[in-house]
């Protein structure tokens, strides 16, 4: 494995700058789209390489794509979500600030083959030395003619805009994100209608991650056919990991897809094993917003196969003994890691990060925070346990947004898979977590 | 947003002074408010009030907010609307250093709550509040999308990554000694293009 796609000229030095990433083989994929393929033909080649999203949900690209309303005679646009606020994801950070220029490739082919001419990165504001590394390299493509009017001498004219956030993980949310770029809250819309119909100012518009929109320049250069002979099954090509926690080499991984999970957490070329030689406990492998699995479910899946790096592998079983592949954010627990106060610590993220435009969300988020913070500090009931499953079933499915499913799941599968760690809790403050600190906050 | 912090969210400061940008700063904005399409000048919104915040003072004061208003064309309480719902906006008086410290689960795994701890005993104030010279000011927040290197802590949108309880120290005493002196990362004008 260790097959690199995105990554493989992340270690030539000064490849930031425009001229050294050219003169690596950079914008050939652009070249060559622009010059020899119609819009028509990029699109198709996205479709043929199986390309899924890389942002959580894995909606196959070139699908998405073909949703966009071409009959509308407004202008169309194409967002690069860059919000990456998932705990535990940090990929799209690593790219940009390695890689800015493979970002405006994909940017660049992905908005010939949609027929857009305006396209904004929307980016976390906490990631502001971000905001000037992928100015630079816009600035640099459009002075060698990338972009700007009338690009390679072609009808084709594009101009790239970096817009920040300002610390609000919702607007990591397609809708919330469309809200915030027209410059108010992020409070998601209702859906339908999708972005494909109206998206920002009302116009159509594709919304994708970074990861997915810098893998189309892969995608053309090699052929969509050639990217979906790499990986398995429906999950083509690579997928960059984000792995942290408690093991030896915390970092971004670009892995190919159907890498045993047990390689990846235990071999030198990625995690390089449990740090301090400690046990492996659980692993959130998709961003904190996916099931968490026990270590023998996430080395093997429940039929006893060997759990793999794919969006099929890590969903096997389901929510019963299944996870999802999410964002790729794999957050590795040690036998030390006290499953109740994680979960409370999520819980209080999603209270905090909800918009608070529905009520079993906003409510609910609440709720299961404060029950949980008096379970690890031993003030529950036995009843406390089932009350937060139901208060999780509640707010799952019944909101306006994913993220009262994103906030549910995790409190659903740790007291799935960890009961007897919460009923050891009630009663007794958390023994695990020997930090000995006064607790300061009141709820 | 956060409760039990002592940063109230709603309380808006007015200090009845006249807040201006600088010629430069104004032809910054300009050229930002062209990105998005003709009458769509309320998009300029965030980027604008990171630069407000940045150069008028640190917050958000209400002068600031109806100032920025005024630019944009839009009615005070769009900003204001805003202003309150973003973490990143400041709507009372910071310290010179804000130090931000992630809290959330990856961070914590890794020894964040520690940090933490020792932060708050090193300078003897709570989240929240800030020390009585005026220099730091302690916010907990959440994931900074950097866990891998965890425990992380932002400074004024600098990132302090690897933390442990002797790592603070040193950046704090090195943050003493810069007083006075400007910092050296680059401020949200000269992000853009
Ligand atoms: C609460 C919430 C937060 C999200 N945060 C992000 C994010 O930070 N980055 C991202 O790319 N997608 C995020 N998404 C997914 C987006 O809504 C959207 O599906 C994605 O940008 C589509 O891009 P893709 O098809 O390329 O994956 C989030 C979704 C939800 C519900
Ligand atoms: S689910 Fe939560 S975050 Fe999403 S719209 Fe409803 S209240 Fe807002
Ligand atoms: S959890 Fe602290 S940076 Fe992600």
């Amino acid at each position: 494995m260790g097959r690199a796609i995105l990554l493989d000229k992340v270690n030539i030095p000064g490849i930031r700058a425009f001229e050294v990433y050219r003169a690596h083989g950079g914008y050939k994929p652009v070249d060559k789209g622009l010059r020899e393929m119609t819009a028509a033909q990029v699109q198709q080649e996205v479709i043929k390489s199986g390309l899924r999203g890389r942002g959580g949900a894995g909606f196959p690209t070139g699908l998405k794509w073909s949703f966009l309303d071409r009959k509308s005679d407004k202008p169309r646009y194409l967002v690069c979500n860059a919000d990456e606020s998932e705990p535990g994801t940090f990929k799209d950070r690593y790219l940009m600030e390695k890689l800015p220029h493979l970002l405006i490739e994909g940017l660049i082919l992905s908005s010939y083959a949609l027929g857009v001419k305006t396209c904004y990165i929307y980016i976390r504001g906490e990631f502001k030395y971000l905001v000037g590394i992928l100015e630079t390299a816009i600035r640099e493509a459009k002075k060698n003619n990338y972009l700007g009017e009338r690009i390679l001498g072609t009808d084709f004219s594009l101009e790239i805009y970096v817009h920040p956030g300002a610390g609000a993980y919702i607007c990591g949310e397609e809708t919330a994100l469309l809200e915030s770029l027209e410059g108010k809250r992020g409070n998601p819309r209702i859906k339908p209608p999708f972005p494909a119909y109206k998206g920002v100012y009302d116009c159509p518009t594709v919304v994708n991650n970074v990861e997915t929109l810098a893998t189309v320049a892969p995608i053309i250069s090699m052929g969509g056919e050639t990217y979906a002979g790499i990986g398995t099954g429906k999950s083509t090509g690579t997928k960059l990991i984000s792995a942290c926690g408690n093991i030896n080499k915390p970092g971004v991984y670009e892995i190919e897809m159907g890498l045993p999970t047990e390689d990846f957490i235990y071999s030198e070329e990625y995690c390089g094993g449990m740090k301090n030689d400690r046990m492996l406990k659980a692993v959130i492998p998709g961003g904190s917003s996916v099931p968490i699995l026990p270590a023998d479910l996430i080395l093997n899946t429940a039929k006893g196969q060997p759990r793999l790096i794919t969006y099929e592998s890590l969903s096997e079983g389901e929510f019963e003994s299944g996870s999802m592949l999410g964002s790729g954010g794999f957050i590795v627990f040690d036998e030390d890691a006290c499953i109740v106060r994680n979960t409370w610590n999520l819980t209080r993220f999603y209270r905090h990060e909800s918009c608070g435009q529905c009520s079993p969300c906003r409510e609910g988020t609440g709720w299961m925070e404060k029950i949980l913070y008096r379970i690890e500090h031993g003030q529950g009931r036995m009843s406390d346990i089932d009350l937060l499953v139901r208060i999780a079933k509640n707010i799952e499915g019944n909101t306006i947004c994913p993220l009262g499913d994103a906030a549910a799941w995790p409190v659903a599968s740790a007291i799935r898979h960890f009961r007897g760690e919460f009923e050891a809790h009630i009663n007794v403050p958390c023994t695990m977590y020997n930090g000995q600190m006064k607790e300061e906050r009141a709820l | 947003m956060e409760k039990g912090s002592k940063v109230n969210h709603h309380l808006f400061v007015r200090e009845n002074k006249a807040v201006s940008f600088s010629d430069e700063t104004l032809a910054k904005i300009r050229s930002l408010i062209r990105r998005y399409p003709e009458g769509r000048q309320k998009s300029a919104l965030l980027p604008v009030l990171h630069i407000a915040q940045e150069e008028l003072g640190g917050y958000l004061s209400v002068d600031t907010m109806d100032y920025v208003a005024s630019l944009l064309g839009i009615n005070p309480m769009e900003v204001y609307e805003v202003a309150t719902f973003y973490s990143m906006f400041y709507l009372e008086k910071m310290g010179k250093y804000v130090l931000e410290v992630c809290h959330t689960g990856p961070c914590a795994i890794c020894g964040g709550e520690e940090v933490l701890k020792h932060i708050k005993d090193y300078l003897h104030i709570e989240t929240g509040e800030t020390t009585p010279d005026g220099m730091f000011t302690l916010k907990e927040v959440e994931c900074l999308g950097a866990c891998g290197n965890g425990p992380v802590m932002q400074v004024n949108t600098e990132f302090y990554e690897h933390m442990t309880e002797k790592q603070v120290e040193k950046v704090i005493e090195e943050l003493r000694q810069k007083q006075g002196e400007e910092g050296t990362s680059k401020g949200w004008a000269e992000q853009f293009s």
